[in-house]
């Protein structure tokens, strides 16, 4: 409020300005910060790795400008194609993930790329227990995405492929906010 | 985490490692598998580059807190000179009831060194074109961290928020990865080794009560960069 107040002020006394003098140089506008304009999307993400992994080549930058209540119709056949290919045990007939969901079913699940956030219980990407509540900063979701992509129906198949042993971060997290560490 | 105990419960041997392998030309393109660093060609390594999303409750458990990582992959030599761009809008999107189009905003873009916060607010326009709600919206400002220094946050009307470099939070051992989609590997090692250790991102952190954001248990939520016409 105190900014749109200094805003008035200044065009008020810049257009009173400009009406006792011929100066075209003087500001006729606010002079605070401009947020006017259209701004056009570049770049989306909601969950880590899905337009990487899942996404052909050719279709990324076309998957960052599709809002996601039209990416299920755009993109669900793509990434069951490529998750196929990453994982061949999925072309299977019934075979599945940890989940219990086959290629069809995960594909769908992946492809509208938003981010589930629950509002009432522990928020992660996945801790065994709870699935797809948010992300949390210690989240080791490389490997459980590597987990549901390879590890088969119990996260047992492919072991050298799905898990890269990287489990946490190289700095501690704050438990305060901002929660990130400093930087190096 | 329990998950990783599972993982080498059994050893069945990869029996479609030469399948995999063999459509390796296909996988080249996710050579930079790195949540989302550096994903598509047309916002690469560019100021617009997310490189993270994180959406987690808070240390008041009234609140959530959403974070969006910039310009991945930034060492300690050029963190300083890293700087957000003044033409790109960060904007984090809610959807509360489940049709995935948001409902609420809340935008962020800087301005001389400071952050603009707006919302969350019912954006005037979904989908890909935006306007900045700032003759509508909450309005928070918060000073733009300088590298080196202690993180600087504001605070106003329960919302919390930060800007400037940060660690990166996000790990994966990216190299052994590359090397086994190359072909030169057939697993991870055990211990892997973090590439993303010691880089820093431009981060915004803002936390935000939940009874500001609707919704009835679950939200969906991502975020987008747009950029000034």
């Amino acid at each position: 409020m105190k900014n749109i107040k200094t805003a008035l002020m200044v065009s008020l006394i810049s257009v009173l300005s400009f009406n006792c003098s011929n100066d075209d140089n003087m500001p006729t506008g606010p002079t605070g910060p401009d947020f006017t304009g259209t701004y056009v999307q570049m770049d989306q993400m909601a969950r880590p790795a899905v337009n990487t992994v899942f996404v052909s080549p050719s279709s990324k930058d076309m998957f960052n400008t599709t809002i996601p209540s039209e990416m299920n119709a755009n993109f669900q056949s793509m990434f069951q194609t490529n998750l196929e290919a990453l994982s061949p045990a999925y072309a299977n007939p019934g075979d599945t993930n940890a989940l219990g969901l086959d290629a069809a079913t995960f594909t769908g699940l992946l492809a509208t790329d938003v981010l589930n956030v629950s509002t009432t219980t522990t928020t992660t990407f996945f801790d065994g227990t709870n699935v797809l509540t948010g992300r949390a900063l210690a989240d080791d979701v490389i490997t459980v995405e590597l987990l549901l992509i390879f590890g088969g129906e119990d996260f047992s198949e492919n072991p050298g492929l799905s898990d890269d042993n990287v489990d946490a971060n190289d700095k501690p997290f704050l438990n305060s906010f901002p929660y990130l560490a400093s930087p190096w | 985490m329990r998950v990783k105990k599972l993982t080498h419960k059994n050893s069945l041997l990869m029996k479609n490692l030469k399948r995999i392998l063999g459509i390796s030309i296909v996988l080249i393109a996710i050579v930079f598998i790195a949540a989302d660093h550096i994903d598509a060609p047309a916002v690469q390594g560019g100021s617009s580059d997310i490189s993270d999303f994180y959406a987690f409750q808070g240390e008041n458990t009234n609140n959530l807190v959403f974070v969006t990582n910039m310009q991945g992959l930034l060492s300690p030599a050029v963190t300083g000179d890293a700087s957000f761009d003044e033409n790109i809008l960060i904007e984090i999107n809610i959807d509360n009831n489940a049709d995935n189009i948001e409902d609420l905003v809340i935008q962020a873009i800087p301005r001389d060194g400071r952050m603009y916060f707006f919302g969350p607010i019912a954006p005037s326009e979904t989908g890909l074109n935006s306007k900045i709600e700032a003759d509508n919206a909450m309005q928070l400002v918060v000073d733009i961290t300088p590298y080196g220094m202690d993180a600087m946050t504001a605070t106003s009307a329960g919302i919390t928020a930060f800007a400037g470099p940060r660690d990166d939070p996000f790990f994966m051992d990216f190299a052994q990865y590359s090397e086994i989609i190359a072909g030169n590997a057939t697993s991870f090692n055990d211990p892997g080794s973090d590439t993303f250790a010691g880089t820093n991102v431009l981060s915004v952190v803002v936390e935000v009560p939940k009874a500001m954001l609707g919704g009835s248990g679950t939200l969906n939520t991502w975020v987008e960069t747009k950029r000034k016409q």
